[in-house]
């Protein structure tokens, strides 16, 4: 499935993403890492700390509804694959980032905008399984 | 005023989330297709993120305090060791089989779709599964 290629439509996401990273750390002095503000929210005890993360959590959700009042259409959100392969990478997702402690937005963004070798070093090594998991399962599976 | 400009962080989030095309894994899946229907627009978003938040982090960092919080809670650990580099290479494959990854899914939320929790309830899932292997492993290490 071809997509269209949105380099401005991108690069102004990217740098929204950029900006709310900068403003949590600025504000409230936390990482912007989707996998560190889900992970927090399964953990009861810390009232201050979890409703922080449930603000981000619904915030983050409100996203699709302002693209909505700005462009009059939900975000495309195109599944070539399916629901078994789904859920099973939902599964692998989250024992990876548990034990890789982060993900694109932990590591990817907030890690190597501190030039953190821990962030770096994950970076290149979910980049490259990525790439390598994508070529076996469309060319070498699927070709 | 705390929880306010966090959902107001969240929101800018989950917009710029949306806008960049990183919650439609028909996207991310072409990003990683260099040998098939390559589309490079997610380079895009990363290369937008870190030139806000190298010269933000920078910025904010050297300031004493962050504005609403004691302290800025930044990660200690400073090792990679096999654990860093296993599990981020089975993130890896997990975002390669689907083209979700939890900053791209979790504001997706917000599109209503079914595929989108399943997702999530399957990544909750396995967060739970890490930490109940965790603990077993050092309950397992205690000695009797």
């Amino acid at each position: 499935m071809e997509t269209e290629f949105t380099p401005l439509a991108s690069l102004a996401g990217g740098v929204l993403i950029g900006l709310a990273t900068v403003l949590l750390m600025a504000l409230h002095g936390r990482i912007m890492g989707a996998t560190g503000i889900l992970g927090g929210i399964m953990r009861w005890g810390d009232l201050a700390d979890w409703s922080l993360r449930a603000a981000l959590l619904a915030g983050m959700a409100a996203g699709p509804l302002v693209m909505l009042g700005l462009t009059g259409q939900v975000p495309a959100v195109d599944l070539p694959v399916s629901t078994l392969a789904v859920v099973l990478s939902g599964l692998i997702v989250g024992v990876g980032v548990s034990y890789g402690g982060g993900c694109t937005s932990g590591h990817g963004v907030c890690g190597n905008a501190r030039f953190s070798r821990r962030s770096i070093v994950a970076t290149l090594t979910f980049m490259a399984t990525a790439f390598a998991t994508v070529f076996v399962i469309r060319h070498v599976i699927g070709g | 005023m705390r929880l306010l400009s966090a959902l107001l962080i969240g929101v800018i989030f989950g917009t710029g989330i949306a806008l960049s095309g990183m919650m439609n894994p028909a996207k991310v899946l072409n990003f990683f297709d260099l040998a098939g229907t390559w589309d490079p627009s997610l380079a895009f978003v990363m290369g937008g993120a870190l030139a806000v938040a190298i010269p933000g982090y920078r910025l904010v960092l050297g300031r004493p305090a962050p504005v609403m919080a004691d302290r800025f809670d930044l990660p200690q650990t400073r090792v990679i060791d096999r654990r860093l580099v296993l599990g981020s290479a089975a993130f890896g494959v997990g975002w390669g089989i689907s083209g979700f990854c939890p900053g791209g899914a979790l504001p997706a939320l917000g599109t209503g779709r079914i595929e989108v929790f399943l997702f999530v309830a399957a990544l909750i899932g396995g967060l739970l599964l890490a930490r109940a292997i965790e603990a077993r492993r050092i309950l397992a290490r205690k000695p009797a």
